[in-house]
């Protein structure tokens, strides 16, 4: 189970948190249906580290980034969300 | 092909054994093949018998590690054809038909079980949304029974039927020709025929890229040298997306991992397959004795063929809830396996933007039991270059067109099914 | 008969006799005796049957490793089967009973599988019992019967178990020598320690040999580092194995608190505990292995340093007359503990000298031992044979963790090379030989300066060594005991082409058995190795996974199993609802009332009955479960126009309106209503079913999507109990209870109940008059009970999910996962002309798909028929043709006769009047039915409208 050093609260368990998708699959809410097509339809995938949102669903309900290696699970940097936050292209 | 018998075994019994032959040969790689397939696991094994048996080709399997090891030997080895759409019912009644006569067919004992799959219901519910899909089923002619409460408690005296379970069980959808195969012996067999028709099985062999000309793929690179190829295969299960990523190809799939685990074997407890219309956890009991336990993935992406231990936890509440009698029972081992997980939770058949360049994959944590169809399709796919009939409704395009095959209704994110 | 209890001597606690029985017979050891030295002590030889062969065992080891030595420990719900006899301290009273054997352990029929043993090599199965599924399921029935060890436990288990959570600064794994002195030396810096050993008391290799350290006797001192170790605010547990070594140094740590089998109703029989550890010492020592030869099996054929262990620690001979083979000096110090103990000891083999033990012979014990014992091959008769092949390494918990591995030569096995995560290995399990190296590397590895390390005069002696394995493979040397897999397997599997060592493991249960291998591997791989003609270090070991040792089912589960596996919610009114008997209906984690029968009523008439009133009278129906924000700010209606796909932004304060959701991918995910109650405030409902996702999905948009937007959004669905009042006599109800004129349909408005600040919205699911009331939950009691007074006094009914299924079928309105099968789009469901003309919404994108707008996609329709429509039936034009459609939701008319129901068709409402036969194979059922439009009640919506 990882540990995932919250920003706000901390290192705590996985358990706390939901992964919801990769950021490459953020869709803004007026895209046009290709860019739908592709940000929801395709992944990168990497054997590496992976960008992707989480929320500490079980704590302080922030969203956040997490960049982790999907082979070894390291963790490399947690971030806040809105902190990093700029209007999806 | 040294014949397999009852016979021959008391034959080579009488010498000790000595007289075996090696199930498989392990050639050197040619320069070139008409066909080569990439992935030694179930499926592609199984494509490369039905591409020699049925359209005469000689492929090359090139296998990163050893055959079977992927998810072909990393599941809960259920077989049963009872989806709901009529897209995954006919692909995977296809490959329930091959179970049938697998054994016979590789002249090696798959020991295909048709033990039966059933699911419980837990309410009235469940029960309306179970006889949907076993009319579906009766309708597409696949067989189906629905069970009241006092049938289920027949066919697994072992479970809690009372009121008071947590989720209690109120009747059940059983498919009496589903059950369990041999994991392994899948592979195994499947290998051991096809080397006997002349395909070249070279394990340690990994694939490190590919050798396109004009948008058409000429052959593969791997650890072991350039091998060219009028026609290429990726039959890759939890690594679609690395592994098509080598071509430039970006596919609707996220590796997630499914764990399972089994008990220290008893004498027979469970003799049906057990899953759940609300809970997350299939029980089954192997030939050995050991209770073999599944649930769902771990909910985000890893390539690491390592779980997280709630989820282990999580399934273990859930078959006591089941079947109490299990709380005493060990588990003694589990294991982990990197499915590729699709935007529907459909499989993937198609030809990628890269000519002659063809895919099968994405089978979610559903792949094994459609491995004898899977070949079957697949290898039909690579001998004609045109997508088969039963698996047309599979390729690439319907997520841009909007025909998903979204079996459980949960839309595009691979961890909400 | 051979073992015997020592007049004098080891750890047991003489002067406390414990009773027990093994098969029937009684029994007496003493406390801390396991079952095995009590056994042994009595001069059992056999304790349990080989898996395959059922050939006799006795007992291999004195530890966790043991394969072959394995009881069903107590009875009842408690039976726990394959529980190690090594690993089992005697509790009294205990109930054991030996495994896979009939009808006795002394007289096994199954044992008659010897007889076709060259017939049955590994994989044999494969390689037979052809013609077909239903012959396979045959021999299948009798393989069941013959595998599987213990028995089927068939009872609920009376135990708890229980999880808890640790954090601390090093854990260490093993309290042999090198864990204690990684323990002593973190604890002595101020380290918040957890120290877990998997044995009754601390020591490992100190309870076996003796030994000096710090100028204590070995097990002083070890008790004093315990001290040390609690008092710097530590722990340390025993009975408590390290199981597991997952992602960022968590461990799970199994606890025994109860022994197996153990009457212990008070205490929680098992823990497991998670344990976060900044720093993690692995000091879990060794496994010695077995010699490999033809019967290597027989009862009285135990490894050298478990014979060792019976006579130092447990006081007890294990035979009269014993063979010492073995390939260090740890078989030399077996040897002397056997004479000390006054055991004759005809023999020692040495490996180092190229002495080999060549055949053991015996058959419910140990007769004659045939060896190569200077250039000749002497035999000797014996009772017992202590065999060392050399010492493996316990490295799982290191490969666990990520760790790799590095060849050593001396042992002829595997130790830990670089690790991933914060762990080290310490002791001999890292390959160090020597009381004070080992001391040494605890201390070490505790975060101790070497120059402090507790010092020893013992003497070093020399483990290191290996006895390769035979050549010439034979029938009955087993290398995995418990499988009975012997060499001869192995080179058949190799012969046959399974040559990666994973083949060689599935294709011959090689390391499968309830000990994972712990004995067997490194044989294994030698063997391979051999045959491969490559090192051993190029070939590898299969991957080990947790669990260590096993761990129950029950203990994983914890507090969660059975029962508790998932909250159940209880609604407010819960009391209330009770005092009519109602039938309750589980909906998500909720129960719900579905009906409130009344004498003699079913559930059908019960339902008929409330929704008649409900069209004729009034009635009232609790709704608290619904999905329930809050959405306030200034942009609350614009970010309520993102996640709705419906018009918002017109919406005047105090009215309110349908609305739906879609997924990204354009399917209808939810519905609900929403409401403006204030100039920048808003309240949004949607289904119970879908809560979770609702909450989930709203904050998505919510701080991912638009974290610009000026608007809260707090989740409200406990916060506010919600009852629906519906029917012509809703209104004189609603006016009555709340004194003030009911707001006009679609329309809300805040009122006093009983004192009460509640909303009153005007919303119709039943297509009647009908009114919501929600009330904060902590107070609805009042509100309800002064609802109810009014609705018994007009001759009104409580009416639950049954009849409001009833009501709402008749008005077509979807339910998400009857109609809204995440496969369905709002034009699939009708509800497109609802859809926001501007776009702008969460799924505008993905529904604007050329697929998702095809005119032949099913679509809601509504079926009438004469009588009952089977729920989930397939529409198909005639019988045998391929079904088109699905019934989604079946009802009755309420006030008038025959069968209605919702379904999905293709083609949709283009069919109405088109005659279908809804059929159900599996029921036996089919039924002409004829397509309608979904709306079967009041079309105009007169009984409801202003």
């Amino acid at each position: 189970m990882l540990l995932i050093n919250c920003p706000h609260c901390g290192p705590r368990a996985q358990a706390e948190f939901g992964f919801e998708r990769p950021v490459e699959t953020i869709l803004p809410v007026d895209a046009s249906t290709a860019t739908m097509v592709e940000r929801l339809y395709t992944r990168t995938n990497a054997r590496g580290v992976s960008a992707e949102l989480w929320r500490h669903s079980h704590g302080c309900r922030a969203w956040l980034r997490i960049d982790r290696h999907v082979v070894t699970h390291e963790i490399l940097c947690v971030a806040l969300w809105v902190a990093l936050w700029q209007a999806p292209q | 092909m040294q014949r397999y018998s009852a016979w021959n075994l008391f034959k080579h019994g009488l010498r000790g054994h000595k007289g075996w032959q090696p199930a498989w040969r392990s050639p050197e790689p040619k320069a070139h093949y008409d066909v080569v397939i990439i992935g030694g696991g179930g499926h592609g094994l199984a494509t490369a018998y039905y591409l020699a048996k049925r359209h005469g080709i000689r492929a090359a399997v090139v296998e990163k590690s050893w055959i079977g090891g992927g998810n072909t030997g990393r599941n809960t080895t259920i077989v049963r054809s009872n989806y709901r759409l009529p897209e995954m019912q006919a692909l995977l009644e296809h490959a329930l038909k091959l179970w049938e006569g697998l054994s016979d067919e590789l002249n090696y004992n798959v020991m295909f079980s048709q033990r039966g799959a059933i699911f419980l219901g837990h309410s009235d519910g469940d029960m309306a949304r179970l006889a949907e899909r076993g009319d579906a089923l009766r309708c597409a002619g696949i067989d189906a029974e629905l069970l009241s409460r006092a049938q289920v408690h027949k066919l697994i005296p072992l479970l809690d039927i009372s009121d008071a379970a947590r989720f209690p069980i109120v009747g059940g959808l059983i498919q009496r020709r589903g059950g369990t195969a041999r994991h392994d012996a899948v592979a195994w067999g499947y290998a051991r025929a096809a080397d006997a028709l002349g395909v070249d099985i070279i394990q340690q062999c990994e694939v490190t890229g590919f050798a396109i000309a004009g948008g058409r793929v000429t052959g593969v690179e791997t650890s072991r040298g350039h091998i060219g190829a009028g026609r290429v295969g990726i039959v890759v299960a939890g690594n679609s997306g690395h592994v098509a990523g080598l071509a430039g190809l970006r596919l609707p799939v996220e590796s997630h991992i499914l764990q399972a685990f089994v008990t220290e074997p008893v004498k027979p407890m469970i003799d049906t397959v057990i899953m759940s219309q609300s809970l997350h956890c299939y029980i089954s009991q192997s030939d050995k004795g050991e209770i073999v336990l599944g649930g769902d993935p771990d909910f985000y992406p890893s390539y690491t063929q390592r779980g997280q231990p709630m989820r282990i936890e999580e399934v273990a509440g859930q078959a006591i809830g089941l079947v109490p009698a299990l709380s005493k029972l060990r588990m003694l081992r589990g294991w982990a396996g990197t499915t590729d997980m699709t935007c529907d939770g459909s499989p993937i058949f198609d030809e990628t933007p890269v000519a002659d360049l063809h895919i099968n994959g994405g089978w979610c944590y559903g792949g094994f039991k459609a491995t004898p169809g899977s070949g079957w399709l697949f290898a039909e796919q690579l001998a004609t270059g045109r997508v088969a009939d039963l698996a047309r409704p599979f390729g690439l395009g319907r997520f841009a067109s909007g025909a998903t095959v979204d079996e459980a209704g949960s839309g595009p994110m691979p961890h909400h099914r | 008969m051979s073992g015997y209890r020592l007049a004098s001597g080891g750890l047991v606690d003489r002067t406390r006799p414990v009773a027990f029985t093994f098969d029937g017979v009684s029994y007496s050891g003493f406390a801390g005796d396991t079952l095995a030295s009590a056994l042994l002590a009595s001069g059992v030889s056999i304790f349990g049957r080989s898996f395959k062969y059922h050939r006799p065992r006795g007992v291999l080891s004195a530890g966790v490793e043991e394969p072959n030595a394995l009881v069903t420990a107590g009875q009842g719900g408690r039976a726990e089967p394959n529980t190690r006899a090594t690993d089992l301290f005697l509790t009294p009273g205990l109930v054991a009973t030996s495994q896979n054997r009939w009808p006795s352990l002394g007289f096994d029929l199954g044992a008659v599988t010897a007889l076709i043993a060259p017939f049955i090599p590994a994989g044999f199965y494969y390689k037979t019992f052809f013609g077909g599924p239903k012959l396979w399921r045959f021999f299948e029935h009798f393989i069941r019967r013959a595998a599987g060890l213990g028995p089927a436990p068939r009872l609920a288990d009376p135990d708890s178990y229980q999880h808890r959570a640790a954090f601390c600064d090093v854990l260490v794994v093993g309290a042999g020598p090198a864990g204690l002195a990684a323990a002593d030396a973190a604890a002595g810096a101020g380290k918040r320690v957890i120290l877990c050993e998997q044995d009754a008391i601390v020591g490992g290799a100190l309870l076996r040999d003796a030994a000096e350290i710090a100028g204590l006797p070995g097990r002083d001192w070890a008790a004093a580092v315990c001290a040390r170790v609690i008092a710097a605010g530590g722990r340390v547990l025993l009975r408590t194995t390290a199981t597991g070594y997952h992602d960022h140094d968590l461990l799970t740590l199994g606890e025994k608190c109860a022994e197996p089998g153990e009457d212990a109703p008070s205490l929680s029989a098992q823990r497991l505990w998670r344990v976060r550890a900044s720093r993690v010492v692995l000091a879990p020592g060794l496994v010695e292995r077995p010699l490999v030869c033809p019967g290597n099996d027989v009862p009285g054929v135990m490894l050298s340093g478990a014979v060792r262990t019976y006579v130092q620690r447990f006081g007890v001979a294990p035979g009269r007359r014993a063979v010492v083979a073995g390939c260090s000096d740890d078989a030399d110090r077996t040897a002397a503990a056997l004479r000390a103990a006054g055991v004759e000891v005809v023999a020692t083999i040495d490996y180092r000298r190229g002495e080999t033990l060549d055949t053991v012979k015996g058959g419910n014990r140990v007769s004659t031992v045939i060896a190569s014992v200077g250039g000749m091959t002497r035999s000797f008769a014996c009772d017992t044979v202590a065999m060392s092949a050399g010492f493996t390494p316990s490295v799982q918990l290191h490969m666990q963790a990520g760790g790799t591995l590095a060849w050593h030569d001396g042992c002829a096995a595997f130790v830990p090379a670089t690790s991933r995560q914060a762990q080290v290995t310490a002791g001999a399990a890292a390959g160090i030989e020597g009381l004070a190296a080992i001391l040494a590397s605890g201390w070490a590895a505790g975060g101790g300066d070497v120059a402090d390390a507790p010092q020893t005069r013992a003497e070093r002696h020399c483990c290191h060594g290996f006895a390769p394995p035979p050549r010439g493979a034979r029938t009955t040397a087993f290398v995995d005991f418990q499988n009975d897999v012997t060499s001869r397997d192995l080179d058949l599997a190799w012969r046959e082409g399974y040559r990666s060592v994973e083949h060689m493991k599935r294709y011959t249960t090689l390391g499968m058995a309830t000990d994972q291998g712990k004995t067997s591997n490194i044989a294994g791989l030698l063997q391979l190795s051999r045959n491969e003609g490559r090192p051993a270090p190029d070939i590898g070991l299969t991957t080990f996974r947790p669990p260590f040792t096993p761990v129950t089912l029950g203990v994983l589960a914890g507090e969660d199993g059975g029962l508790h596996m998932a909250p159940r919610r209880v609604l407010r009114l819960k009391a209330q609802h009770d005092r009519h008997h109602p039938l309750w209906q589980p909906l998500g984690y909720w129960h719900r009332p579905r009906a409130y029968p009344r004498d003699g009523e079913t559930l059908h008439s019960a339902a008929m009955r409330e929704a008649r009133t409900v069209r004729s009278n009034v009635g009232l129906s609790d709704v608290s479960t619904l999905a329930k924000f809050d959405v306030q700010g200034p942009d609350a209606g614009a970010f309520l126009e993102l996640v709705c796909a419906t018009g918002i932004a017109k919406l005047a304060v105090g009215r309110g309106r349908y609305t739906f959701m879609l997924r990204e991918d354009g399917m209808v995910m939810d519905d609900g209503t929403v409401w403006r109650l204030g100039d920048a405030r808003y309240l949004l409902t949607s289904s119970t079913g879908g809560a979770a996702r609702m909450e989930a999905h709203l904050a998505y948009v919510r701080g991912v999507l638009a974290p610009h937007m000026r608007v809260a959004i707090v989740e409200v669905q406990e916060h506010w109990a919600a009852f629906a009042i519906a029917g012509p006599n809703a209104r004189s109800l609603v006016e009555t209870l709340a004194c003030v004129s009911a707001p006009k349909h679609m329309g809300c408005l805040a009122v006093v109940v009983a004192g009460v600040e509640c909303w009153l919205l005007a919303a119709s699911y039943s297509g009647e008059r009908a009114f919501e009331l929600y009330v904060p939950g902590d107070v609805v009691v009042p509100v309800w009970e002064a609802a109810e007074a009014l609705l018994h006094a007009a001759g009104g009914a409580l009416y639950g999910l049954e009849a409001l299924e009833l009501l709402r079928i008749e008005k077509g309105h979807i339910v998400i996962g009857a109609e809204a099968t995440g496969r369905t789009t709002p034009h699939d469901l009708g509800l497109g002309k609802m859809l926001r003309v501007s776009g702008g919404y969460c799924g505008a994108a993905g529904l604007a798909r050329p697929m998702l707008q095809a005119v032949d996609r099913q679509a809601l329709v509504g079926l009438e028929a004469d009588g009952e429509i089977p729920e989930g039936a397939m529409l198909v034009r005639a019988a045998g043709e391929a079904p088109m459609g699905h019934v989604t939701s079946v009802g009755s008319r309420v006030l008038g006769q025959g069968g209605v129901a919702l379904a999905l068709l293709a083609g949709g409402p283009a069919r109405t009047g088109e005659q279908w036969l809804a059929t159900s194979p599996t029921r036996g059922i089919t039924v002409p039915v004829r397509v309608t439009a979904p709306l079967f009640h009041d079309p105009e919506g007169t009984r409801y409208r202003d």
